[in-house]
């Protein structure tokens, strides 16, 4: 069961070309990595899929397009590279958790819809939790809960993210895209963000799209993996990725780019 | 009785008008404050001077201009900053100018500054009368239920549109929604503060509310709070003290904010020394 078909998507950023005719498929319970160097068009493939961004070419969600495809984004949980909001913005965690909570309506509709296709998809929550239930599991899944009540500015990079991961998980994704989501983060919470993602891939058959310069916590953690760099260079298993030192000494190599770039920003 | 002033009609519609534009100036100020339109309030006031001043020109009841000319500048505004990606603070100077400038050129081609039109800059709710207040009462319950109905995606929408539009948030029109009602609020605000007071009720009990530490829901009641008891205040201590109503409720409100600021300087709202964090 194809959870997202992407064809012969281009997409422009700032009036340059950012992604070029890229096509692929994700199965359902893919936990697929997404490797490519900086201005590869990750973010701007995510916000095409997201309808935040125009394309051309073809984009859908378990085969749906269309009104039936907006009936389903609410079902997707996103975790931007970055969420920037006002600085001394009172919300608490609490709140901000409770933003990615559906209406009812839409949340039924959305499973109705999924459950249409005869996928295996389990709903984190039950269909019986109340909205307070849900905030307090998703805090618990991500390690928050002692945080609840704290404003959402107080808190460290890491545990922001963590929130918005939260934020994600309370709408009961049956996709989850997340952009980078640890950069910037130390390696102890990265390693728990790494298990969450896992556990709720293999408990909960989220499909999970996740880019990441880190190949390390790609070869641990995802089941495929893509490379981009405006073009779709690979798509396939991880294995076969692993494999072909061609492409491996290219990303790592990006990678490395990029690290060692990142490093000489801190210094 | 030293409060008797308070059995006169003319005081208690005061009051009553007073608390709606309170109310509602406080709830919307706090989405206003936290998109970082904080001079829109402004910026639309000035153009129900242009309003008003329209209203005046054509003899036609100047609230109803008022309200046309602030309402359909806000959301003209508000789609050619999208399209052309002008910044908020020009659009807002653009609308705050443009709007004098139409008020200025009308009323020196009427009959020059009238009394009237000199109570809609400064305020004059001693002057509201009993059909004002009724229907000032209505349209401010009609924007405090619609802010309540919509508070879940309008706080989504505040704090990041666009995970509010993934979220099949129609971001586009709760945006016009949320301008118009931003606009018939500083219409009914006039009449309490005045054109040039208005960010004042605005933005002040906002950011004070703001500096308590506290979540969302918590900071908008705190706000409203501060807004109602300052313009009580304001009223009742303006006819004794014989002083006007509009700059006593807006200096209460300053007062409120520089005293938050003073206590939160000496650290009482801090929740957990870096003791108790460590413990």
């Amino acid at each position: 069961m194809n959870v997202l078909d992407v064809e012969n998507v281009s997409a422009s950023h700032n009036g340059t070309l950012a992604i070029n005719k890229i096509s692929f498929s994700v199965k359902e319970g893919d936990l697929l990595g997404i490797v490519g160097p900086n201005g590869a068009g990750k973010t701007t493939l995510f916000r095409a899929i997201l309808g935040l961004q125009n394309y051309q070419g073809k984009i859908r969600l378990f085969g749906y397009e269309g009104s039936q495809y907006a009936a389903l984004l609410p079902m997707v949980g996103y975790v931007p590279q970055k969420v920037s909001f006002e600085s001394n913005f009172p919300a608490t965690v609490f709140d901000v958790v409770g933003m990615g909570l559906l209406p009812k309506k839409k949340l039924q509709r959305g499973v109705a819809l999924i459950q249409g296709c005869g996928c295996n998809w389990n709903r984190i929550f039950g269909e019986s939790s109340k909205n307070t239930e849900k905030i307090g599991k998703a805090l618990e899944i991500v390690g928050l809960e002692h945080l609840r009540d704290r404003r959402i500015s107080e808190l460290s990079g890491g545990e922001q993210q963590r929130t918005f991961i939260a934020s994600a998980l309370v709408k009961e994704p049956v996709l989850l895209i997340l952009d980078e989501p640890v950069t910037g983060v130390d390696m102890e919470v990265q390693n728990k963000f790494y298990s969450v993602i896992r556990k709720i891939n293999k408990e909960n058959k989220i499909t999970i799209i996740w880019a990441s310069h880190d190949l390390t916590a790609i070869s641990d953690y995802a089941t495929k993996v893509a490379c981009m760099n405006r073009d779709l260079f690979f798509h396939g298993e991880k294995e076969e990725f692993f494999s072909n030192k061609d492409l491996l000494k290219t990303y790592s190599e990006s990678a490395m780019q990029m690290h060692m770039h990142n490093h000489s920003h801190e210094v | 009785m030293v409060l008797d002033f308070l059995a006169y009609g003319f005081m208690q519609r005061a009051l009553v008008t007073g608390t709606a534009a309170a109310v509602c100036c406080a709830m919307i100020g706090l989405y206003l404050v936290l998109k970082r339109y904080s001079l829109f309030g402004d910026a639309l006031s000035h153009m129900a001077f242009g309003g008003i001043a329209l209203g005046y020109f054509l003899n036609i009841y100047p609230i109803w201009t008022a309200t046309a000319v602030s309402v359909s500048a806000a959301m003209g505004i508000t789609k050619i900053r999208k399209s052309t990606k002008i910044s908020g603070d020009a659009a807002v100077a653009v609308m705050l100018s443009s709007g004098l400038g139409m008020g200025v050129i009308l009323v020196s081609a009427s009959h020059g500054f009238t009394i009237d039109l000199f109570s809609f800059l400064f305020g004059s709710v001693l002057l509201t009368n009993v059909s004002d207040t009724l229907s000032f009462i209505a349209i401010s319950c009609g924007i405090i239920a619609t802010l309540v109905i919509f508070r879940k995606p309008l706080l989504h929408f505040t704090f990041d549109e666009e995970q509010a539009k993934v979220n099949g948030v129609p971001v586009e029109k709760l945006n016009y929604l949320f301008i118009a009602l931003a606009a018939v609020t500083v219409i009914i605000t006039m009449r309490l503060v005045g054109i040039l007071l208005i960010s004042a009720l605005i933005v002040l009990p906002n950011i004070t509310a703001m500096m308590m530490g506290k979540g969302f829901k918590k900071t908008m009641l705190i706000s409203i709070s501060l807004s109602v008891a300052a313009t009580t205040l304001g009223i009742v201590l303006s006819y004794p003290l014989n002083l006007a109503p509009s700059g006593s409720i807006v200096m209460i409100l300053v007062a409120m904010y520089v005293g938050t600021l003073l206590v939160k300087q000496m650290g009482l709202f801090s929740r957990k020394t870096i003791v108790q964090e460590i413990q």
